[in-house]
């Protein structure tokens, strides 16, 4: 289950990539899209994998990534017990 | 149906000033994770930011100043020291930091930084180092190292280069630490410990210039810089600034090199003035008018 | 609003120019003063760093010009009202930091008392050839307020009123001594606070939502905030916009350097410092400023006693120059100008500019080193009546 997961603003992104880099879980890509500047903004390949640890929001010099923690969601049971 | 939060806001988003953004710095310069580091450090500091004033000169990083959400001045070329040097007297409940880049604080600057730390003025000073000047396209640096393509230096720079951290040291700062745009942790570390302490703080940031450093000397793009910058460098905190001279693509040492506490000026200037005035001697919290 | 009376060192005192323009500063309510040795000037911060720990406040020796001159704004922006000192070549060195705060609209004052010139010169003999540089010193469009004191009480008098229109205008203002006024011992009284008016800093009422840091007045000036408060704001010298931010479009150009002139020639009438006699009859003026003036007094006393209608109009403010003050008088029947200052003609281009299709203007030129002699200037006041 995802622990963490990412907001990627397109339009303020250069395409520099240090957030597919520095992620220490792998978690992105830069996509072939473009945006309306002509770069190619990062994407989510293994979402299951983000820990919400922001190191992409650290890395990034124009403000386009970051990563949060998502809290656990309880499972139907647990819900149903309590 | 579980309700789902609505994601949280980048916890730099607050501190700038959105208008402007997107910025003016190339795709892969690290100047905004510079201020990623700061804005972090600023949060976790819990200071009063409508206390924090940012004072930047001219160049790429001189333009920190004119994102960020906080009583910023974007002085002359060389002269952020002095200006927060007033500023600070003025008000000393202000934190001031001022944010500027190599060529602007040891070049042009280099004689305001050396008696600012000699001083032991309580201003903390982060210098971005890009290895040249950028904003006008590229030029020699004090800090550009030997070998180095520049335009004032076709044929590679033969001088030799400012080690920026024993410059600080000698002069007498209180604090001197060099990281990496790289070590994103361990410089927001630095920023946070500079904004708890007194004195001269100064902190190097080596930070990638794409377009001009790293393209005409055939060094790639800023993610390049970026991994040399995590396979060269060496962790030496508590090293001496001393063995800390960089070179084109040898090691960078990096850390802490200097953290000693000593009288900073305000301190200095009051036990003087006391000393010898006692009871005549009018001391004021800021110099306000009204 | 009355000066702060631990400001003011109330009195009748036996003090030099230097030493009464630092009084001065006091008494406006100057705290913070950025300086740098220079012959001839160096005595109004060693008073100032003497007095001011007694009083509340700073000084700081700086490590040069450089630093001085932008450490004062830093600390207006921080809150304070602050000055700086220097002579010619210091004056050249602050030339950029000038032109940052008229950009900036940084309220202070920076007091220059001349000496010989160009470069090192002549240190400790007395010029008034920075006039020009005063006005046209630093690069781009701009425009200044410079006060001219011609004795060690206005020394004192005029300082508090340069301080004084600097809030008023937002504007660096050059406060041009010469070294023989700096360096005459004189008497000078001191008034007591409640005599002594003061213009208050320019403060906004406007909250941060509001605010906006060069929004300008009715008066065509922006009011002001200090860091600290919670307004957030941005400034810089590069061409910005009401809000402070970068904005290097033609438009903002235009409209921004138009009103930096434009605030001082709104206020042409209060900027009109003149200090005049004689006039009544007068077919020539002699205009001049500083300590040249005093000894143009004696001239036009001489040329009175020969029958010669000799009038004074003495410049107590040489920028903005008084342009229509001087065209009416030579509309009005003035004949002549005679222009004698300590410099090879500056004020006097201005004052043939200004009247030029009227009346003839006769400049007494003086290399420097020291003042002219009565003489002197009653031989031009002659050939302007011939």
């Amino acid at each position: 289950m995802a622990k963490g997961n990412v907001t990627i603003n397109v339009e303020r992104c250069k395409g520099c990539a240090f957030c597919v880099e520095f992620c220490p879980t792998k978690v992105l890509a830069l996509s072939s899209a473009f945006n309306s500047k002509g770069y190619h903004p990062p994407h989510v390949v293994n979402p299951e994998k983000c820990s919400g640890c922001d190191l992409c929001g650290m890395y990034c010099p124009d403000f386009a990534i970051f990563g949060y923690k998502v809290p656990a969601p309880r499972t139907e049971a647990a819900k149903h017990a309590s | 149906m579980t309700a789902v939060a609505a994601p949280p806001t980048n916890p730099v988003e607050p501190f700038l000033r959105t208008e402007r953004i997107p910025h003016i710095w190339c795709p892969g310069c690290g100047i905004g994770t510079t201020v990623n580091c700061f804005t972090r450090a600023l949060l976790e500091s819990q200071l009063n930011l409508d206390r924090v004033a940012v004072v930047s000169g001219i160049g790429c990083t001189g333009r920190v100043a004119g994102y960020l959400k906080l009583d910023s001045f974007h002085t002359t070329h060389g002269r952020a020291i002095p200006f927060a040097t007033g500023l600070k007297l003025a008000n000393p409940s202000l934190e001031v930091v001022v944010y500027s880049g190599d060529g602007d604080l040891s070049a042009i600057g280099g004689n305001h930084l050396i008696h600012a730390a000699r001083r032991n003025m309580d201003i903390k000073v982060i210098c971005v180092n890009n290895l040249i000047y950028a904003m006008t396209g590229g030029q020699s640096a004090p800090t550009t190292p030997a070998t180095a393509i520049t335009t004032t230096a076709p044929y590679g720079a033969y001088e030799p280069s400012f080690n920026l951290p024993a410059l600080a040291e000698a002069a007498g700062a209180s604090y001197v630490a060099r990281w990496t745009t790289y070590h994103v942790r361990q410089l927001t570390k630095s920023m946070n410990e500079v904004l708890h302490r007194r004195g001269f703080c100064f902190i190097e940031v080596l930070s990638p210039c794409p377009t001009l450093y790293q393209r005409r000397n055939k060094m790639g793009d800023g993610l390049d810089a970026m991994k040399y910058y995590r396979e060269a460098s060496k962790v030496n905190n508590g090293g001496s600034a001393q063995d800390a001279a960089i070179t084109k693509d040898g090691e960078i040492v990096v850390g802490k090199f200097v953290d000693r506490v000593r009288p900073d000026y305000m301190e200095l200037m009051r036990n003087r003035l006391s000393s010898q005035l006692g009871e005549d001697y009018v001391e004021v919290e800021n110099l306000l008018c009204s | 609003m009355q000066a702060e009376p631990r400001g003011v060192l109330t009195g009748i005192h036996f003090l030099d120019g230097d030493q009464a323009c630092c009084e001065g500063a006091l008494a406006a309510g100057a705290r913070f003063a950025a300086g740098y040795p220079i012959t001839p000037s160096t005595e109004v911060v060693e008073r100032f760093a003497s007095r001011i720990p007694t009083v509340g406040g700073m000084f700081m020796q700086m490590e040069d010009e450089l630093a001085s001159s932008i450490a004062i704004l830093g600390a207006v922006w921080g809150g304070a009202k602050a000055f700086t000192v220097t002579s010619g070549p210091g004056f050249s060195l602050m030339m950029e930091h000038i032109g940052y705060a008229a950009m900036t609209e940084t309220p202070c004052v920076f007091v220059d008392v001349q000496r010989g010139g160009p470069s090192m010169g002549l240190p400790t003999l007395p010029a008034q050839a920075d006039m020009m540089q005063a006005r046209w010193g630093s690069h781009g469009d701009y425009e200044i307020i410079a006060l001219c004191p011609n004795s060690p009480q206005e020394c004192f008098d005029l300082t508090i009123k340069a301080f004084n229109l600097s809030e008023q205008f937002r504007t660096p203002v050059m406060f041009m001594m010469d070294e023989c006024v700096g360096h005459m011992t004189e008497k000078v009284v001191i008034p007591p606070c409640e005599q002594i008016e003061i213009f208050p800093r320019r403060h906004t009422h406007k909250t941060p939502a509001e605010y906006k840091p060069f929004e300008p007045e009715a008066d065509l000036v922006p009011a002001m905030v200090h860091a600290g408060e919670g307004y957030r704001f941005h400034m810089t010298g590069l061409t910005h916009d009401e809000r402070g931010y970068p904005s290097m479009t033609l438009p903002t150009q235009d409209k921004l350097v138009r009103r930096l002139q434009d605030k001082f020639h709104a206020a042409e009438d209060q900027l009109t410092l003149v200090d005049e006699a004689g006039m009544e009859d007068a077919e020539v003026v002699v205009v001049s400023y500083g300590i040249t003036s005093r000894v143009a007094q004696r001239a036009i006393d001489m040329a009175r006693q020969q029958g010669i209608k000799a009038g004074r109009c003495r410049l107590i403010g040489v920028w903005p120059f008084p342009d229509k003050h001087l065209r009416q008088l030579a509309q009005r029947g003035v004949k002549a100008f005679v222009v004698p200052e300590i410099n090879l003609g500056q004020i006097s281009r201005e004052v043939e500019r200004a009247t030029g299709s009227f009346a003839h203007t006769i400049a007494v030129p003086h290399a420097g080193g020291s003042v002219h002699r009565p003489e002197h200037i009653l031989n031009a006041i002659l050939e302007a009546v011939k």
